[in-house]
């Protein structure tokens, strides 16, 4: 009997293989997404470029290291980094439909990111503080707004953030309608999710920070099991869900900051693919955030490549691809469960 | 666990006023009153959710306000009257999340928490559902894993608000028993809320009646549970007589 109750419990063994597994996965992606592009590069060629054993002239080098490598680490750390958000707002807000895009916290964040270009300021550090701070200064509207005596009542957090979105994206556009033409494909393609300006020097300032975070959020894994199921539940099982509401919604604001600042508005993907990953392994965050974050990342270097080569040689902002497949999988949701979310 | 002159409002009116009660260790206390006597409110701050604005609480004569929360939640678990689980966790997880309050932050349940856990579950008969959502078990079932989840906290005291009020017959008989057996056998204290009069009164060993934010009535059933208390908090015509299997009263309304 309690062997067979044992079996299904999680045991680090069971997150670490899980991991393991995706990482796997992973890396083939990767693989599949460098091998795949308007100009043909064998895996064998792709292999001999990567361990240094091409010729240093050969074109293929250039392409393979200087345009899609970046560009698929910088795919893959924003999908990371958005999975976890998604996953931290569900978990706090107690809204599985909840999403950096959806909460407005990535137009709030995209907001202080065009104050920064309009003021001048660098993408090594203006940028990037000013969006995040437009990004905490955002969630702290959405919960004000959205919790007030109403306790957080799922449709009002949604509808706050649906305000919100509609109100920083007017102000974006604004700037975007007087800023001058040549600027303007550039600005309209970040403003839809554009990852092709990926550098190593942005993988350098972003990685670090979305790896730190990410562990710290696992850490808070147990306590945000608890707080799904409502605070004051969490209150009685000891969990000081003040603090923990707080640490963790500042370091996702900090990520989403860096993300939206790097790569603009990608929607969507906070939302997909933490709930496949909780259909897949179940809604325990000791599990959920390592699936979700490597998920995510796959996700998107996926939906990236799709985004490159779909029309190529043209090539689409990722972030239509991403609400493409977005929008559609809210409505199901909405449809198959939404009464059970919507209602409190 | 002792209460000190304790009031509490949430608007402008008084919701609780001058509660003077002890729980003392092994007994089960029941709360009775009408609905806005402030039943919950009381147990909310016996539960330390709220801090009273007025007067004291404390356990073992250390104040709530010097207990850590997760300290507390050792010594104190609450069985809510409902849960909103927006995701799905299975009975199994919801029972080990009683050991929270027991584990290091990044520790992981060992073999003796899945064996409390597994052992909660299995004096709640609930053992068969572990592998199942919580979102498909009924009321009843949902109830008594969460009062497996309490159990799985070894706490000293159990507080309840209205365990039995989505439980037929058979299961409210189980919970009540479960409950003496836990006050017997590990000394726990249990105080629980509730609007069964009968049920109260055969299982409790003190009962306080409250009305309108103050106590009423306090003592053991047979000198609370009177016709002219009941008359008097419920405002409704009464009788009571004797349950002839325990011996306690036994209310009928007219």
């Amino acid at each position: 009997m309690m062997e067979n109750y044992r079996k299904n419990i999680l045991t680090p063994s069971r997150v670490i293989t899980l991991s393991l597994i995706m990482l796997g996965v992973l890396a083939l992606v990767t693989a599949a997404s460098l091998a795949l592009g308007t100009a043909d590069v064998s895996l064998k060629d792709i292999l001999e470029i990567l361990t240094g054993t091409a010729p240093k002239d050969d074109p293929a080098r250039l392409i393979i290291l200087r345009i899609r490598l970046p560009r698929i680490l910088l795919a893959g750390l924003v999908g990371f980094a958005l999975s976890v958000g998604g996953v931290v707002f569900q978990a706090i807000l107690r809204n599985p439909l909840a999403d950096p895009f959806i909460l407005g916290v990535s137009s709030g964040s995209a907001f202080g990111a065009v104050i920064a270009i309009a003021l001048g300021l660098g993408f090594s550090l203006g940028v990037p503080v000013l969006s995040f701070a437009g990004a905490l200064f955002t969630i702290y509207l959405v919960m004000a707004i959205g919790s007030r005596k109403i306790g957080m009542e799922s449709s009002t957090i949604l509808l706050t953030g649906v305000i919100i979105n509609a109100f920083f994206t007017a102000i974006i556009m604004s700037f975007i309608s007087v800023s001058s033409d040549d600027r303007l494909h550039t600005m309209l393609f970040w403003l839809y999710g554009d990852l092709s300006q990926g550098k190593y020097g942005q993988l350098l300032i972003i990685a670090p920070f979305i790896i730190v975070s990410s562990i710290i959020l696992f850490a808070f894994s147990r306590d945000l099991n608890i707080i799904t199921t409502g605070e004051e539940n969490a209150a009685q099982l000891g969990v000081e869900v003040e603090w923990v509401k707080k640490v963790s919604l500042v370091i996702v604001s900090l990520i989403m900051g860096l993300v939206v600042a790097f790569s603009g508005l990608i929607g969507f993907v906070g939302l997909i693919v933490p709930h496949l990953a909780r259909m897949a392994f179940g809604s325990d965050h000791r599990v959920l955030i390592p699936a979700a974050s490597i998920g995510g990342a796959i996700f998107l270097i996926a939906a990236d490549t799709l985004a490159r080569t779909i029309i190529s040689p043209s090539e689409l902002p990722v972030g239509v691809i991403t609400a493409f497949m977005g929008a559609p999988f809210f409505i199901i949701l909405l449809k198959k469960r939404g009464s059970q979310w919507i209602r409190s | 666990m002792r209460l000190d002159n304790i009031g509490f409002h949430y608007g402008k009116e008084w919701s609780l006023m001058g509660i003077d009660l002890s729980l003392r260790s092994g007994e089960i206390l029941g709360i009775l009153g009408p609905n806005g006597s402030g039943k919950s409110t009381l147990l909310k701050i016996m539960d330390g959710i709220i801090n009273p604005i007025e007067g004291e609480i404390s356990i073992d004569n250390r104040p709530f306000r010097d207990i850590k929360r997760s300290e507390f939640a050792r010594q104190v678990a609450m069985v809510a009257q409902e849960n909103h689980f927006r995701f799905s966790f299975t009975a199994a997880e919801v029972a080990l999340m009683g050991r929270y309050p027991h584990l290091r932050r990044l520790q992981f349940e060992g073999i003796r928490d899945m064996e409390i856990a597994f052992n909660a579950l299995k004096s709640t008969q609930t053992l068969h559902l572990a592998d199942r959502s919580i979102h498909d078990l009924s009321e009843g079932e949902k109830q008594r894993v969460f009062i497996a989840r309490a159990l799985a906290q070894e706490p000293r005291i159990i507080l309840l608000d209205e365990p039995t009020s989505f439980l037929d017959l058979k299961f409210k008989r189980e919970i009540f028993m479960l409950i003496s057996t836990l006050c017997r056998e590990k000394d726990i204290s249990v105080a629980l809320v509730s609007h069964d009069i009968d049920l109260t009164a055969q299982y409790c060993h003190r009962v306080v009646m409250l009305k309108n934010g103050q106590v009423h009535a306090e003592g053991p059933p047979d000198e609370v549970i009177t016709v002219a208390n009941i008359e008097k908090v419920y405002e409704c015509p009464v009788t009571v007589d004797m349950n002839p299997t325990s011996g306690r009263p036994r209310v009928s309304i007219i």
